[in-house]
């Protein structure tokens, strides 16, 4: 039986970060999910395919969260998918120009899996309606 | 007549009053008569009263004791009402208890699934840094290990600080040496907002040991900025590292020695393979 769940692209270059978060968002009945290590190898797989929600981190090798960011929401196909930083980055000014540059949510690391998943969910449900 | 006319007007007064008299009496009797008929009637009533009043107060007595049976349920019910409540809390508790148990878990797989993904030292210790940024918080440390020969702690992987700043530790010395002499984590005793580091200072101190034998240290210097204090969870998280860690970095090392011996070997067989034919 398949079921048609969110399809989520997690873009953040630590292995074991991306399992962490692929790990919590497979509770979400029927998620799919395509892992992306920086913004360059991100970029690849969002001209391929289309995603509901999109897990960003900042400091990333190649091409970091921020930049990643902005060309995403300059492109009409993406300018309204969710986008959700999970970063290291705690300071306000770092959250402020996250946000300003279109992240819908900020999460600073050591994530909370509970918290991810309601922010994860609260946009997705957002997006339906 | 005659005698009609004879009568004296007295003797016709005695007549009429007589007359009178007799109505009156017949009016009497009647009057009696009626008298006893309505006080037969009144008994009649005040016993029909009474039966009724007999009969209302059973009534009464019945609907008030089906009142008290009514009320008595409704006790038992809001009683159970109430029990339901608390079950109800006590399960929602209890369900966040087990939700949070299972994030920790899966976090601990994780961890521990990464760990043992690999037989590259570098890659295990990228991993121990990555699991420590990622789900403790931290964001200055390093990874000491222990040289045998010297009985020093050298700092071999580090976040946050270069390994050259970093002092090499004598076992037994120190915080971080007597971590390693002793097999137990350190943790200071006030560690919230703590955002300087001292090689010497750590915030916790875990020993990286395979059963009983220490063969280094994680020494963690601050946490972010958003991280004030740790937390049951990275209690575990240090439990998990100090021993699977220590097992992961143990056994990769042992390959990479054992990779290199066998280059070792396989190039001296390939020479002795080689020399015949040179020789020919």
């Amino acid at each position: 039986m398949t079921t048609n769940g969110p399809t989520f692209l997690i873009v953040e270059d630590s292995p074991t970060m991306r399992q962490l978060i692929a790990f919590a968002l497979r509770r979400i009945r029927g998620a799919k999910i395509v892992e992306a290590s920086d913004g360059v190898d991100a970029l690849r797989k969002l001209s391929g395919q289309r995603f509901d929600l999109l897990l960003v981190d900042i400091n990333m090798p190649i091409m970091d969260g921020l930049k990643l960011l902005s060309l995403v929401r300059s492109d009409p196909q993406y300018r309204q998918t969710p986008i959700v930083i999970v970063t290291t980055e705690g300071a306000e000014e770092d959250r402020k120009k996250g946000m300003t540059l279109g992240a819908n949510a900020y999460l600073t690391k050591p994530i909370q899996t509970a918290e991810l998943l309601k922010v994860v969910q609260d946009l997705l449900s957002q997006k339906t309606t | 007549m005659s005698n009609e006319r004879e009568m004296s007007p007295l003797a016709r007064k005695a007549e009429e009053f007589l007359h009178i008299f007799r109505k009156g009496e017949e009016f009497t009797q009647e009057l009696l008569k009626e008298n006893e008929r309505l006080r037969y009637r009144l008994v009649q009533l005040d016993e029909e009263q009474r039966a009724g009043r007999q009969e209302e107060d059973l009534q009464i007595q019945t609907l008030r004791e089906r009142v008290g049976l009514l009320e008595e349920e409704k006790e038992r019910l809001l009683q159970r009402h109430r029990e339901v409540e608390e079950e109800n809390k006590l399960f929602a508790s209890r369900y966040l208890e087990v939700e949070e148990e299972n994030n920790k878990l899966a976090n601990l797989y994780v961890a521990s699934y990464q760990l043992h993904s690999t037989l590259d030292i570098n890659e295990v210790l990228r991993t121990v840094l990555e699991i420590i940024i990622n789900l403790v918080g931290a964001e200055r440390f390093a990874i000491y290990l222990l040289d045998e020969k010297t009985n020093d702690l050298a700092p071999v992987a580090t976040e946050g600080v270069e390994a050259g700043d970093l002092p090499t530790v004598r076992v037994g010395e120190g915080i971080l040496g007597d971590v390693a002499r002793s097999g137990e984590s350190c943790y200071a005793p006030e560690p919230q907002g703590v955002r300087t580091l001292d090689p010497q200072q750590p915030l916790v101190c875990i020993p990286l040991k395979i059963k009983e034998h220490v063969i280094g240290v994680i020494a963690v210097y601050t946490l972010f900025e958003q991280k004030q204090r740790f937390t049951n969870v990275d209690e575990e998280i240090f439990s998990m590292l100090a021993g699977h860690a220590a097992t992961a970095i143990f056994a990769s090392r042992l390959y990479g020695q054992s990779e290199r011996k066998l280059m070792t070997i396989q190039g001296f067989l390939d020479l002795l393979k080689q020399q015949p034919e040179e020789r020919a």
